[in-house]
């Protein structure tokens, strides 16, 4: 008994000491920019400089941001139903939200990634993972609209996932939770034994079309496969993965996946793995996925599709290495050269940097090898290592870069970001962050070039920041000013959802591409009308097309007489070719169906079962013009 | 200037244009066009004329009656061709700066649309507008 309260005793003060210094060091050299106020000040009239877009965690979303304003422009709905404008409810989307396993409303999103050509930032798409159940989505930014998901087969909890290629050649998804892959019911215990596994994903980017596909998949030991960051220039052939529980444990993970000093990075040649399966080294291996498809004003296409070709580490060596990191690491970063890849380890003290060159020089060499893991050499750590930061903070996780040299690490436990520079692994900065920081963004931290100036740092907790709003407070995001020699804190802002993570791009390379209306004329959807003479209602059945227009300030047909019991699928085309003017629609009650958002010149359907007898008013829910309130109509329903 | 005066009220019937000062009714408004070139009328010009009306004006206009816009019959014989094409052009900055824009704005209270026509378009529709009015 007296020897447990001494170990309590012990281990408090060494948390305290740890603790406290840092703590000391971060307030006295964090400051907050005298003049913030008018630096993220952005008068009427006046335009942001950055886009954000952030991950909306278990929103499922996509939120976009105006940097420095921190002011919110839109919600991008991906992975969730979106009543607001009718995503995942109408005939056009509901397919967007199909899965294997059925129709899924809700996924939780973490990363986004912004599609890159040469390594720079191309602002064509951005893309983001769903976590819960497995997918990829890509974003169109000029509609702003999700344009396709892929499900990745074989494959629980997509969290590393979707990191892009220099080019965006491919897309990278792997297994936060190993399972058995196949699928089969197995005793939990057998994880331990080596029953479970990971897969890496390869999905493939059309450089045109922008459409997803599955190229190969790699069977990887059954660790937790964290994230991952690509390779850059001298290591564009490569993608690194951070994985914890390199000891299998499958429960009280807390305990049982900390045991190890050292989990590992795994540095993965997707250039070779393409070589390799082109020589038939992969085997064709099982897998059910599906792919949905939304084309520009038509209703999605979803496609289910069946297998992927599979390539085993041992079958195509030069593949895979693991490279062993202090401890249980979350982030791996690749600097913008390319040669230094940085852990962040949720339990390490230092903040690990291999070398890339490095890494090639000794990865073929048996002495630097210190064992293997079902084909993948483990290098020695010492051998790729170029430099540890010490005692940086506590819990270094993400680490951005600035392009000038230094880099930025959060810390989630002592609540900083630390800045340090790249080759002599100094600490030059602590930036204190309220609190529990997560994830780090800079104006294209990640790409070959980034834009530097802004750095955001998405917290987990708010407490006491803001205005309290019940138990739940939202999460939050700091802005940070990096331009100068020392980064100066701007403001912090409550966002949508938990952030993940965030791509942040120059607004000129963005906002002139952006669509205004898709032209009537090039309507292709099957149940367009494109004038209003054309408004008509076709009866087949027991089933009623309503051919409908919106114009302001009304719709054609107005009358609309049902039977109970049928159903009317309500074809809406928004006739306005003017910037800003989409209408909407709702029908009173519809007990299925949410509003729809019809932007000009679109088509969208709403489908309704008449209920019992009655008059059901309709009404356009976006205001429109000076007689928007009258741009409404009835439904009658007959027994 | 007399005659113009009577066509301008002969063709407005009881509408409110009447007031117009008669230093607007020749007027060419604001926008892209500047100068139009009429000649003898051409059908098939009109015929593209039609088919971009009733898919793109048809749902606020018609030409008996007032809807959501004015009625049309005669617009051709209110207002220049230049006017009408920068109405159908340049809707916004004609309904806040040009005085006939302003006044139809404010008799109809419903700010009208571009409808992404092109200028080609516009001369189209504006020949079937000649057509209709010459019935």
């Amino acid at each position: 008994m007296l020897k447990k309260s001494n170990i309590i005793v012990v281990t408090l003060g060494i948390a305290l000491f740890i603790f406290l210094p840092n703590c000391k060091k971060g307030a006295a050299t964090a400051t907050l920019a005298s003049d913030a106020a008018s630096r993220v000040y952005v008068a009427p009239g006046e335009k942001d400089e950055v886009y954000a877009f952030l991950s909306g965690g278990f929103s499922g979303q996509m939120s976009v941001y105006g940097i420095p304003s921190a002011r919110l422009f839109k919600i991008i709905p991906v992975f969730s139903v979106f009543p607001e404008n009718g995503y995942g409810f109408d005939e056009e989307t509901k397919d967007m939200l199909k899965t294997t396993h059925g129709y899924v409303p809700w996924d939780d999103s973490h990363h986004v990634e912004a599609s890159m050509t040469d390594g720079k930032q191309d602002g064509r798409w951005m893309f983001l993972n769903a976590n819960n159940t497995p997918r990829l989505a890509r974003i169109d930014l000029k509609s702003f609209e999700t344009k396709e998901i892929l499900e990745i087969p074989n494959t629980a909890g997509n969290h590393a996932s979707p990191f892009a290629t220099e080019n965006t050649e491919y897309l990278m998804a792997a297994t936060r939770f190993s399972v058995p892959v196949p699928q089969s019911n197995v005793s939990i215990d057998s994880f331990s034994k080596g029953g479970f596994k990971g897969t890496v994903t390869m999905v493939k980017v059309d450089k045109n079309s922008g459409r997803l596909s599955i190229e190969l998949q790699v069977l990887v030991p059954g660790f937790n496969y964290d994230l991952s960051h690509c390779g850059k220039k001298k290591s564009h052939d490569w993608c690194f993965f951070s994985s914890y529980n390199s000891e299998q444990a499958h429960k009280m993970l807390e305990v049982g996946a900390s045991k190890k000093d050292k989990d590992f990075i795994l540095a993965f040649n997707w250039v070779r793995a393409k070589e390799c399966k082109d020589q038939g080294k992969a085997y064709n291996f099982g897998g059910e996925y599906v792919n949905n498809f939304k084309d520009e004003n038509k209703p999605a296409v979803s496609t289910k599709l069946s297998g992927v070709k599979m390539l085993n580490p041992k079958d195509c060596p030069g593949m895979m290495y693991y490279m062993p990191t202090p401890k249980s690491p979350h982030g791996t970063d690749v600097d913008s050269t390319g040669e230094y890849i940085v852990g962040g380890g949720k339990l390490a003290s230092v903040i690990p940097v291999h070398s890339f060159s490095k890494m090639m020089e000794v990865k073929d060499k048996k002495e630097h090898h210190s064992t293997e893991i079902e084909g993948i050499p483990v290098l020695k750590y010492e051998s790729t290592l170029a430099g540890e930061v010490q005692k940086p903070c506590l819990g270094p996780l993400h680490t951005e870069f600035d392009g000038q040299g230094y880099a930025y690490t959060s810390c989630f436990v002592s609540s900083e970001v630390v800045k340090w520079k790249l080759g002599t692994w100094e600490v030059v900065q602590h930036l204190p962050a309220y609190y529990s920081v997560g994830h780090l963004s800079i104006v294209g931290g990640s790409s070959t070039e980034p834009y530097g100036k802004y750095l955001i740092a998405m917290n987990k907790i708010t407490k006491d920041r803001y205005l309290p709003v019940g138990m739940e407070l939202p999460q939050s995001a700091q802005l940070y000013d990096i331009s100068s020699g020392k980064a100066e804190l701007l403001s912090d802002f409550p966002t949508v959802g938990e952030p993940h993570y965030s791509q942040m791009i120059p607004a000129k390379l963005i906002m002139d591409k952006t669509a205004k209306l898709f032209p009537l004329e090039e309507n292709k959807h099957p149940y367009a009308t494109k004038s209003e003479n054309d408004a008509k209602i076709v009866k087949l059945g027991n089933t009623t097309h309503i051919y409908m227009t919106a114009i302001r300030s009304h719709f054609k047909p107005d009358i609309i007489e049902a039977r109970t019991g049928e159903t009317l699928y309500f074809h809406v085309t928004n006739l306005e070719q003017d910037y800003d003017i989409p209408h909407g629609f709702a029908i009173g009650g519809a007990p299925n169906m949410t509003n729809l958002l019809i932007m000009p010149g679109e088509t969208r359907t709403f489908k309704w079962v008449a209920p019992k007898p009655g008059i059901y008013p309709f009404y356009c829910t976006d205001f429109c013009s000076a007689l928007h309130q009258e741009m409404q109509q009835y439904i009658r329903v007959s027994p | 200037m007399g005659l113009l005066s009577f066509l301008t009220i002969f063709a407005c019937g009881g509408e409110k244009t009447e007031e117009t000062p008669a230093s607007n009714a020749g007027s060419k408004g604001i926008g892209p066009v500047s100068s139009v070139t009429i000649g003898a009328l051409d059908q098939s010009m009109a015929d593209r004329g039609k088919k971009q009306f009733e898919a793109k004006c048809s749902a606020c206009h018609k030409f008996e009656e007032k809807v959501v816009g004015p009625a049309l019959q005669d617009v051709t014989l209110r207002r220049t061709p230049e006017w009408i094409m920068n109405m159908i052009l340049n809707p916004m900055e004609m309904t806040q700066k040009d005085p006939i824009g302003q006044e139809l704005l404010a008799e109809h209270l419903v700010q009208m649309t571009f409808q992404n026509v092109k200028e080609e378009e516009a001369r189209e529709i504006l020949e079937y507008f000649r057509k209709m009015d010459l019935k």
